[in-house]
């Protein structure tokens, strides 16, 4: 067979100064509409994927169940589902916090994140704790940190009653930050 | 026959150029020495195919939807034909990249072949390593259980300590403020295209620096790299003792290759995919998150450092360890090769071995976290069926002691093992730790009545290497009636 080359070597003729400013011309042509090219694409693409960080969402105070369902001195879990979650989230769109009826009047609504690093945390009713399962963190009935490496005591919900509800303010994933 | 399929195949290679333009690589030369320590870069290349392959196989019926990803993968691994098997691969596939990636890495470190003009090949490589164990995180979390949907959660809070963009990167990774639709299909886009986009290119420039600067040599103590004589010198060696990659060279790799696929097939087959926790339903709170084996070392890493430290550790600790991979070949790029001459460079993958190996034990054995399954104490263990002894004991587990502390091999090991903690502590210290708590150790002076407390410090008293179960109870009870 064969071997053909394909190789197209330039002609050996010195270049004329014309021909030098048109391939010049030329490069940066090329390269500023590779350059437009990516912006087309690239713009749009960055803005898309990045848009979640720039979504502001405020909370919404919805309605966890009556006044009477909860005991006074007891920590229940409560499911909510998030009211402006995706169509397509299924039960993604549920998350849990505990809460606690103080007194006759008064709620605390935790967090079920641990602060360390977001595991679920369990309340042991008899115990009067709660407890991750991840690293060992435990915090008291209060919500404040009783052992282990949590930095910070659980996170609240904004919680208030309304017509015989106990109503809680939505809220993000509460993220431990360092600065 | 024979002379249309031959006339056919040269007149497409004619067209198409395949030989010119792979005879060279296959046909390039390399050291005649080079054998069984040089077959892991091919090994985690073919893995890394089985991946591609497998992959492309579970996308036919995966849905990336967070409503239904979990339904795909039950009907993947129990209805579909090969499902199970083809996620089983999938899984072990991961595994051996992860392992097979980790030995060429420390074969090329200990041979020194990251010297020059290697530098590039090493650097490239450790942008696969960093490639590879994205693309095995994400992986885990495509499986969308319970267990998935918490990593997310701790994969954010990790984010969240990086100074001042932390908030926006727990957010870039959450898809927005909670776990929701957005969350999988911004997961399986990073797992299923970004990554596996950048290891093709990464291992196409690998694969290019490998032919440009031809395979290291098995170091000889004594022989040096010098940048300024290196590239003639093992031209001239090639010239004289190499040969061809292909077969010669490329044999072993075959060999291993092989070998490698049907141990990920025999351990799909007989060991199977790993089992799908409870759904991703982020208000079922008994989760146990963990990361598989190979990040398993790093989540044992947060549950045993000082908590003080922990913020720049999470943050400093990948950075560091990445610049310092990153820089290797340029802070010693001459030079011994032989680790007889280098004996540190032993002594880091020890280390390293050692380091990851003991984290990942303990990672696995997690004493960290508290036993929420312990069980109510048997009577053989209590040695009594009531009086204070017995009702200390049935204290202990509902106050949730017995999560914590072992008794006899019953119960948790997050705090220190209380079998004979009444041959060391006297009542009072029994008291006052219990009362005000201690190192990891919540104080329960605020919720213990003190009948409560009285049998609970009883029933710790009698645990006493001394006493035989039977007789823990009257003993206590006598000490009791003598004070």
């Amino acid at each position: 067979m064969n071997q053909v080359s394909t190789d197209h070597p330039l002609p050996e003729r010195p270049l004329t100064p014309e021909e030098i400013t048109r391939r010049r011309f030329l490069e940066k042509l090329c390269i500023g509409l590779s350059g437009l090219c990516a912006a087309i694409l690239g713009i749009p693409l960055v803005g898309f994927v990045v848009a979640p960080i720039f979504r502001r969402t405020t909370g919404k105070w919805i309605s966890v169940g009556k006044i009477t369902d909860f005991e006074v001195g007891k920590t229940v879990s409560v499911t909510v589902t998030d009211p402006s979650s995706l169509p397509w989230a299924g039960i993604t769109a549920n998350s849990a916090l505990w809460l606690r009826r103080v007194n006759d009047a008064e709620f605390i609504a935790f967090s079920v994140n641990c602060t360390h690093l977001g595991c679920p945390v369990r309340w042991l009713q008899d115990a009067d704790l709660f407890m991750c399962p991840c690293h060992g963190g435990v915090y008291y009935n209060d919500g404040t940190v009783a052992a282990g490496p949590p930095p910070k005591p659980l996170i609240r919900y904004d919680v208030r009653t309304a017509n015989g509800q106990v109503e809680i303010k939505t809220m993000a994933i509460p993220i431990t930050t360092t600065l | 026959m024979k002379r249309l399929i031959i006339g056919s195949w040269r007149w497409l290679d004619d067209r198409l150029g395949i030989s010119a333009l792979i005879g060279p690589s296959l046909k390039h030369l390399v050291p005649h020495d080079a054998r069984w320590w040089y077959v892991f870069g091919s090994a985690t290349l073919l893995a890394f195919i089985v991946q591609v392959v497998t992959g492309v196989a579970l996308a036919f019926s995966y849905a990336s939807s967070s409503s239904q990803a979990y339904e795909t993968l039950e009907f993947i691994t129990n209805q579909a034909p090969f499902g199970r098997f083809l996620r089983g691969m999938h899984y072990f596939g991961a595994s051996a990249m992860v392992l097979m990636i980790g030995a060429h890495m420390a074969q090329t470190f200990l041979f020194g072949s990251y010297k020059f003009p290697r530098e590039m090949n090493w650097t490239t490589g450790v942008l696969l390593l960093a490639f590879t164990l994205a693309m095995g995180f994400t992986g885990q979390l495509l499986r969308w259980d319970s267990t998935a949907t918490w990593s997310v959660v701790v994969a954010a809070e990790q984010a969240g300590r990086v100074p001042l963009i932390g908030n926006f990167l727990a957010q870039f990774i959450l898809g927005g403020t909670t776990i929701g639709g957005a969350t999988l299909s911004r997961f399986f886009a990073i797992h299923v295209f970004i990554m596996p986009a950048l290891i093709f290119v990464f291992i196409g420039i690998h694969l290019m620096l490998v032919l440009r600067h031809g395979i290291a040599e098995p170091p000889v103590a004594g022989q040096e790299v010098d940048p300024a004589t290196y590239r003639v010198e093992y031209e001239k060696r090639m010239r004289k003792t190499g040969h061809p990659f292909w077969p010669e060279g490329a044999w072993r790799d075959f060999v291993v290759g092989t070998g490698l696929i049907v141990v990920i097939a025999l351990l799909a087959y007989f060991v199977g995919p790993p089992k799908l926790d409870a759904p991703p339903d982020p208000s079922n709170l008994i989760a146990d998150p963990k990361p598989d084996w190979y990040l398993l070392w790093y989540f044992a890493l947060f549950a045993l450092m000082p908590p003080e430290i922990e913020g720049y550790v999470m943050i400093l600790g990948p950075v560091i360890i990445g610049i310092l991979l990153l820089a290797a070949p340029m802070l010693n790029n001459r030079g011994e090769r032989a680790p007889s001459r280098r004996p540190w460079s032993i002594a880091v993958v020890l280390l390293s071995v050692i380091m990851i190996g003991s984290l990942w034990i303990a990672g696995n054995n997690s004493p960290w976290s508290p036993n929420f399954d312990a069980k109510p104490l048997p009577e053989k263990v209590v040695g009594s069926t009531s009086g204070p002894v017995f009702e200390g004991a049935k204290l202990f587990h509902a106050k949730g002691c017995l999560n914590c502390h072992l008794i006899e091999q019953y119960g948790g090991r997050r705090g220190p093992d209380l079998t004979y903690i009444g041959d060391t502590l006297a009542e009072s210290d029994i008291v006052i730790r219990i009362v005000n708590g201690g190192v990891n150790m919540p104080a329960f002076g605020n919720t213990l009545k003190p009948e409560e407390l009285a049998q609970i410090t009883a029933f710790l008293q009698s645990r006493k290497r001394s006493l035989p179960p039977e007789h823990r109870a009257n003993e206590t009870a006598s000490t009791a009636t003598n004070e």
